[in-house]
């Protein structure tokens, strides 16, 4: 049985449930986009509250999926993470540093750690420099020469990743959307990180090119051991590549909980209603419940009161306005399953006995045709 | 497995010639299976290419490009070596000859004092040149290192320096001209050099601010910051290079402008002061004799007419291979 303690840690995480000591820790992270207005003197009107308050956790070598709806402040809280962005509130914790405004030099020995891979891997690569030197530049910057030289690493990289060595010398736009992605991959190896904050990686990509990216980061989560904060919207991406899963809405996290428990036993109703989205690619099975909500997210320049999503919320009562449900553990859930609701939903995603449809336009034209279905 | 290819092309769309497309596609096909033992370094169809190449690709079968570089080169050269077509002295004159028209060994006839006016033109052309060049240079400069930190910086810098270049444009460059070199008394073209960089500067520091916020805005920006980059390597890898196109091609269609500005400054008097030979000069001794003897004022006028002509349609052309989006 010794030899379980020299395996990779990720391959048993399964929540904090696994006692290791957490690699990042985000606690109330904000972050709020001031808006200027006025006349004749410019001044603070309003913030957009794009993060408002999340709480999540990294342990080595996982890989913890972020999901949401656009603009719901997954990204944000990469950028936040990544301290590409300068927190407005909350901590960041990373190896049991707080690097929540941390400066650059204070940054430097960490920045070799946390990396970063991009949506769009037509502007994340700059034009006017080759691959090689791309992929040198994290070297250069961090002053780390590796033995037999920066450019025997680059090339070990390229292939790493699924690229020709002899590509070396060539520029981005040689190559198609997944190679560039492969080639933005390569630099977040680079550095041997111990984090990649991976933001929507394939959502810019062909499906077919997709799964290749996700297998590649995939393979390179199992074989290095790098833990993966992934960002993404594809709920089917997600399942596939993570261990545990967040929800985000509006700016702050819904429900947490390792893969299986989120995708089967969800407790919070945005969850469900993000489940029953998925489409299905089976025409037989039996038709789906559907939870149809109506409206848009609201504006999280002045988000709703206590609940966020009590505007679109089926269950939603009075107590839902006025007090802010807290993320923990509900009764019934497994440890580590942390939801923010008052009146969770029944541990279960299977049909309902008829589909929940919130928008009375949608309604309206389900009732014109019952006969049709 | 290979690649679907409308991604290649959609990857090579933006830098622009169809045969720059089809080539860099086959290039692309073959990403992925090289022929074997091809040497390490070079990819399958040897060098790579670069943007800057692709412009050039498309700068070498542009006739708007060639032409206008042929008249430059020209005008490079005669400026550099007058003595090649003039063989006379452009200040010796011979009053006796004055306003007199064409006639063997003088094409373009003689001028109000008496000088050869095909003599005094090929010999314009460097006085011309010089200003333009040193003048644009000296605005490329101040204005794209103002504009590049103002743009990178943004906040305080970028508030005193966007309401400083407001206060410069509000100057109306003629009467500014007036005003400030009608007290130099130098007869050398660096105040009116200087003059023109002190009020060019701001138009190329707007564009080079404009240009920077755009490229700082790209993901490869946010990835360099993410391992670390110093602000001076963000700025001068990956920013300046993504951003030097617009102050390149806007400098190229400035430097026309600057050269018909020394000569507007020189006609008003202000600007350069015989004995040196310039057109504006020319220009402004021969106006009031249009109607008696027209050679002496068209020969000149031509001359800068043709020259601010090629600056601004390289400048154009260049434009056009750099951004081919715009076309």
């Amino acid at each position: 049985m010794s030899e379980n303690v020299t395996l990779p840690k990720q391959q048993d995480s399964s929540g904090p449930g696994n006692g290791g000591e957490p690699l990042l820790t985000v606690e109330g992270l904000q972050k709020h986009f001031p808006i200027y207005g006025g006349f004749p003197f410019k001044r603070q009107v309003g913030a957009v509250k794009a993060v408002d308050g999340v709480d999540l956790t990294v342990y080595p070598g996982e890989a913890l999926g972020l999901v949401g709806e656009s603009g719901c402040g997954k990204s944000t809280t990469g950028r936040l993470v990544t301290r590409l962005l300068e927190p407005t509130g909350g901590k960041i914790t990373y190896a049991g540093q707080d690097i929540t405004h941390a400066s650059r030099k204070q940054l430097a020995p960490i920045r070799s750690e946390i990396q970063m891979i991009f949506q769009d891997p037509f502007s994340s690569l700059n034009p006017r420099q080759t691959v090689g030197t791309i992929i040198k530049s994290p070297m250069e910057v961090n002053g780390i020469n590796p033995p037999g030289g920066r450019e025997k690493r680059v090339r070990e990289l390229l292939e790493t990743v699924g690229l020709n060595p002899e590509h070396y010398n060539r520029f981005p736009h040689e190559f198609s959307g997944g190679q560039r992605q492969r080639i933005g991959v390569a630099r977040a190896l680079a550095l041997e990180p111990k984090l990649i904050v991976a933001d929507e990686p394939v959502s810019a990509l062909d499906v077919s090119i997709q799964a290749q990216v996700v297998n590649l980061l995939q393979k390179v989560q199992d074989e290095l051991g790098i833990a993966f904060l992934f960002i993404a919207h594809d709920l089917a991406v997600v399942r596939h590549f993570s261990q545990r899963v967040a929800v985000m809405y509006l700016g702050k996290v819904m429900e947490v909980a390792d893969r299986d428990s989120l995708y089967t036993r969800p407790r919070h109703p945005y969850t469900h209603a993000l489940l029953s989205a998925v489409p299905e690619a089976d025409v037989d099975s039996a038709k789906k419940e559907r939870i149809r909500l109506s409206g848009d997210v609201p504006s999280p320049i002045m988000p709703p009161s206590g609940c966020p999503f009590r505007t679109r919320c089926w269950k939603a009562q009075d107590k839902c306005a006025t007090d802010v449900p807290p993320l923990v553990q509900i009764s019934g859930n497994r440890e580590g399953h942390l939801t923010a609701c008052h009146f969770p939903e029944e541990p279960t995603i299977a049909a309902r006995a008829e589909d929940v449809v919130l928008d009375p336009a949608l309604a309206a034209l389900e009732a014109e045709r019952p006969a049709k279905d | 497995m290979p690649e679907p290819q409308y991604d290649d092309r959609g990857a090579i769309a933006p830098t622009g010639a169809g045969g720059a497309t089809d080539l860099a596609l086959s290039e692309a096909e073959t990403l992925e299976r090289p022929p074997p033992g091809s040497p390490l370094g070079t990819g399958p169809s040897g060098k790579p290419r670069s943007l800057w190449s692709d412009a050039w690709h498309d700068l070498r079968r542009d006739p708007v490009f060639i032409v206008s570089a042929l008249v430059i080169l020209f005008l490079v050269i005669i400026s550099i070596w007058p003595s090649l077509i003039a063989s006379g002295n452009p200040l010796q004159c011979d009053l006796a000859k004055a306003q007199e028209g064409s006639q063997p060994g003088h094409p373009f006839g003689f001028n109000g004092q008496g000088c050869d006016v095909y003599t005094r033109t090929v010999y314009g052309a460097r006085t011309s040149v010089t200003v333009g060049v040193c003048a644009t240079l000296g605005v490329a400069l101040l204005g794209s290192v103002l504009g590049s930190l103002a743009g990178f910086f943004g906040g305080g810098w970028d508030a005193t320096l966007s309401r400083l270049t407001d206060v410069f444009f509000g100057i109306p460059v003629v009467l500014g001209g007036l005003v400030l070199l009608s007290v130099v008394t130098s007869d050398t073209v660096w105040p009116v050099i200087g003059f023109m960089v002190l009020l060019g500067w701001p138009q190329l520091s707007r564009i080079a601010r404009g240009s920077v916020i755009t490229a700082k805005q790209n993901d490869y920006v946010q990835a360099a910051r993410a391992l670390g980059a110093s602000h001076t390597r963000l700025l001068l890898r990956h920013i300046a290079p993504n951003a030097v196109a617009p102050v390149i091609v806007v400098a190229t269609i400035a430097l026309g402008t600057y050269i018909s500005l020394e000569a507007t400054l020189s006609y008003l008097g202000v600007g350069l002061k015989p004995p040196t030979v310039s057109w504006g000069i020319d220009i402004s001794s021969a106006s009031p004799y249009i109607r008696n003897a027209p050679h002496m004022l068209l020969w000149p006028a031509g001359a800068l007419a043709v020259t601010v002509l090629a600056f601004i349609m390289l400048g154009d052309s260049v434009r056009d291979a750099l951004d081919p989006k715009l076309r």
